[in-house]
């Protein structure tokens, strides 16, 4: 572990008072800085005592806090201390961290939000229980004024508690009613204060019923309902949101006098030129000004294999420049990059998504209409049975609003989502959309795309044991000078073999073409093929050439992702048709398909057309589940009925995706389509119970024989049997 | 009957100190990470720092 720079000699010449008495660094007197880390790996106890003993011990760090449930840590420091050092720390020790913007983490907004239905929910239940506690009184048999005294204190406290803790239902209802529209909040809104406002008449009036507590427990379970549905898209919002904070858009624009400044991408205009360093994304649409290198595709084209870039070459955003320092030209930034245009094309495929309607929506469409009618219908009949009396009618009708639950309907999918995400989100996938798992459950065709979602987009090289050890050692020694991905494989791949680097003098390498070094008087070379004069093989490969003599290819193959076999075999195992369709060369495509088992792949394709054959897997009847990570796939991905992509993808893709892996591996994807699956039967099963309910509850209701009690033990049994089956979700 | 006079309004002012000390709880954020302060319960460890915000 390297001692970062400190501001506090105190904390250098003390490490060890530092780490026993964690955290009691007070800083230096400075104004204190605030990081927030993300932690995507951590789970346990273990992890959070070691991340916050771990961050505590760093010089500088005043305090550290690790939130479990977002999975993050808030961090407290002086001004000096930097966050990449300390997310570089941690993850040395083994807690895999990143670096998040704090100033795009809009984080502390739905905290509030989740706080202040939380607040509401708590009155809510305050007041429910003591109302339940006083009508247990009158419905066992208080009569006269003491009936009457019970009456007007449950009104005491019903009447400010649902004017607090209603509002959310109210506001919502408004601003639908106010543009004309019905939402599921009117009918509720709608009974709540009919309820209430019934019953202050007849309590004014010494009337027999009151419905008080019924009125509080529909709010109480309702918002019991809203919470957890905004608790579990608040963890997957903020997910998300940090998954945006990684990339930060700034390019390297050259100013006239040959100095360097960092601008953000939108202050580009075409004809800047950008400086694009080695590793770093091209951040425009344009052309190669000076420089040469070589260009990693994959993310945009699928293709696995780099290629040479040299001036005149034109490059797109979202590119990844590898060996050689750059200069582009710009051609095109921000709206009008190839980028922007890709989200048109996402926009357009987008719409036939949209058309999808949920599992509630459907309910709420049968639900409101058909019980705001029995209701009309009840006080209507009633009318003319009773000859008139509009006071007995009234209190019918709203017997039935009340009586038919909608609670059970409030809670039905909340409840079943909130358990299934949580279990999804614990194997490390993110559901972003709130229909997500629903249309997950409905998928029939699962179609992959190959670089970097089956495969890691990392190569590794498959032919070290045909080469003999002479040509290994020159090979190592020439490619650990290099970032160059294949480098670093073959680096990697010769170390793991047991392999000592030769001893070679004058190492350089040369950018866009490879490496080059001095061996016994021999010019040796490792690079392209075409720098060397070699016959390019077929497959992924580098080259290395001693001398004059006859250059060795040595070949790679792309690392499959873990799990990747056993997520197509699960899926394969359900019944699921599998299709690869990528952009790379056939070659690459089928070795990568025959390795994870699967028949139907294409290769070669253009990004339209992967989104065309996903449309016509579409109208074939197929729900299809797409799965990728390029800006190459992101028009395939809003195309499909539902879609995942890797945490690992540019942000334009996920923000496309419904559903985001956040580890390493492609395993839990098997079993989250059969958790989808069942979480939706069990969203039917609580249709069905709440209308087995009213089935009883209507009819009993409709002919006046409903009593507050009634109506009291219908919806609290309603709701807790509708609570305790989305709990059964395995 | 004359019990209900002092009976009612102590139920009511037990059931509204539960109110406050919920709503003291949601103020100094014990709702905010469920998920950690279950783990952290198990913890040996002595965790005297307030949550930094």
């Amino acid at each position: 572990m390297a001692a970062p720079v400190s501001a506090c000699p105190a904390c250098v010449a003390a490490p060890l008072a530092e780490e026993t008495a964690s955290g009691s660094y007070r800083g230096n007197g400075g104004e204190a800085k605030r990081l927030i880390l993300s932690l995507p790996a951590i789970y346990c106890a273990a992890c959070i005592s070691g991340v916050e003993r771990g961050l505590a011990a760093q010089p500088g760090v005043r305090s550290a806090r690790v939130n479990l449930t977002l999975k993050r840590a808030t961090i407290e420091a002086d001004q000096s201390v930097e966050a990449t050092h300390l997310a570089d720390y941690l993850t040395g020790i083994g807690f895999e961290a990143y670096e998040l913007d704090s100033a795009s983490l809009s984080s502390t907004e739905t905290d509030k939000r989740s706080r202040d239905l939380l607040m509401r929910l708590g009155v809510s239940g305050f007041a429910m229980m003591n109302v339940m506690l006083l009508s247990v009184a009158v419905w066992s048999g208080a009569t006269d004024a003491t009936r009457d005294m019970f009456h007007w204190i449950s009104a005491a406290i019903a009447v400010p508690a649902i004017a607090f803790s209603g509002q959310v239902f109210f506001k919502s209802a408004w601003s639908a009613l106010s543009v004309a529209r019905l939402n599921m909040d009117v009918p509720i809104s709608l009974a709540i204060l009919l309820a209430a406002g019934m019953s202050i008449y007849e309590t004014a009036n010494s009337g027999q019923h009151a419905y008080f507590d019924a009125a509080l427990s529909l709010t109480f379970f309702l918002l019991a309902g809203r919470f957890l549905d905004h608790r579990t898209r608040s963890v997957a919002r903020s997910a998300a949101e940090e998954l945006a904070a990684l990339e930060v858009p700034r390019a390297q624009r050259l100013t006239t006098d040959g100095a360097d400044e960092t601008v953000s991408v939108s202050d580009l205009s075409a004809g800047d030129i950008v400086r694009v360093v080695p590793g770093a994304r091209v951040p425009v649409d344009g052309v190669v000004d000076t420089g040469e290198s070589e260009i990693d595709r994959s993310l945009l084209t699928g293709e696995s294999l780099p290629v040479f870039a040299a001036p005149g070459m034109a490059l797109s955003t979202g590119e990844v420049n590898l060996t050689g320092p750059l200069t582009v030209r710009v051609v095109a930034a921000g709206r009008d990059s190839s980028l922007h245009r890709m989200a048109d094309l996402v926009a357009i495929a987008e719409t036939s998504r949209n058309r999808y309607t949920s599992l509630a929506d459907k309910a709420a469409q049968i639900y409101a209409p058909l019980v705001h009618l029995l209701a009309l219908a009840a006080f209507l009949v009633w009318l003319w049975i009773s000859g008139g009396d509009v006071r007995l009618s009234l209190n019918i009708a709203v017997a039935v609003l009340i009586i038919t639950c909608p609670c059970a309907l409030g809670l039905a999918v909340p409840a079943v989502t909130t358990a299934a995400s949580g279990k999804l989100f614990r194997q490390g996938m993110l559901l972003k959309s709130a229909t997500a798992l629903e249309r997950l459950a409905e998928v029939d065709h699962v179609v992959f795309d190959k670089t970097g979602t089956l495969t890691e987009g990392q190569p590794e090289p498959d032919n070290l044991d045909s080469i003999g050890r002479e040509d290994l050692e020159l090979a190592l020694a020439l490619a650990q000078g290099s970032a160059h991905p294949l480098a670093c494989a073959l680096r990697d791949g010769a170390r793991a073999a047991g392999i000592t680097p030769a001893q070679l003098t004058l190492v350089h390498e040369v950018p866009g073409k490879g490496i080059e070094g001095n061996w016994n008087g021999q010019i040796v070379r490792l690079g392209r093929a075409g720098w060397l004069g070699a016959q390019a093989c077929d497959q992924t490969a580098t080259y290395l050439a001693v001398g004059a003599g006859t250059p060795v290819a040595f070949t790679f193959t792309d690392a499959l992702r873990d799990g990747a076999a056993q997520a197509v075999g699960a899926l394969r195992a359900q019944g699921m048709g599998v299709t690869l369709i990528s952009g790379d060369v056939p070659a690459a495509v089928a070795d990568i398909a025959a390795r994870v088992g699967i028949e139907d792949w294409r290769a070669g394709v253009l990004p339209e057309e992967k989104a065309a054959a996903v449309a016509a897997l579409a109208e074939q009847g197929r729900r299809v589940l797409m799965v990728g990570d390029g800006l190459n796939d992101t028009a395939a991905l809003a195309a499909a009925h539902v879609s995942i992509s890797p945490a690992s993808a540019l942000e334009a893709t996920r923000v496309v995706s419904d559903i985001v892996l956040l580890g390493r591996t492609l395993a839990p994807m098997g079993g989250a389509v059969t958790l989808a699956r069942s979480a939706t039967r069990r969203i039917k099963e609580n249709f069905a119970i709440a209308a087995a309910y009213n089935m009883i509850a209507i009819p009993i209701a409709l002919v006046g024989l409903a009593t507050p009690l009634a109506a009291a033990l219908a919806m609290s049994a309603s709701s807790i049997s509708v609570s305790l089956n989305a709990l059964r979700l395995r | 009957m004359n019990v209900l006079i002092y009976l009612i309004p102590a139920s009511i002012i037990m059931g509204a100190l539960g109110l406050v000390a919920f709503f003291w709880s949601l103020k100094s954020s014990q709702y905010d990470d469920p998920e950690g302060d279950r783990h952290r319960i198990l913890s040996d460890r002595w965790d005297k720092e307030p949550p930094p915000e």
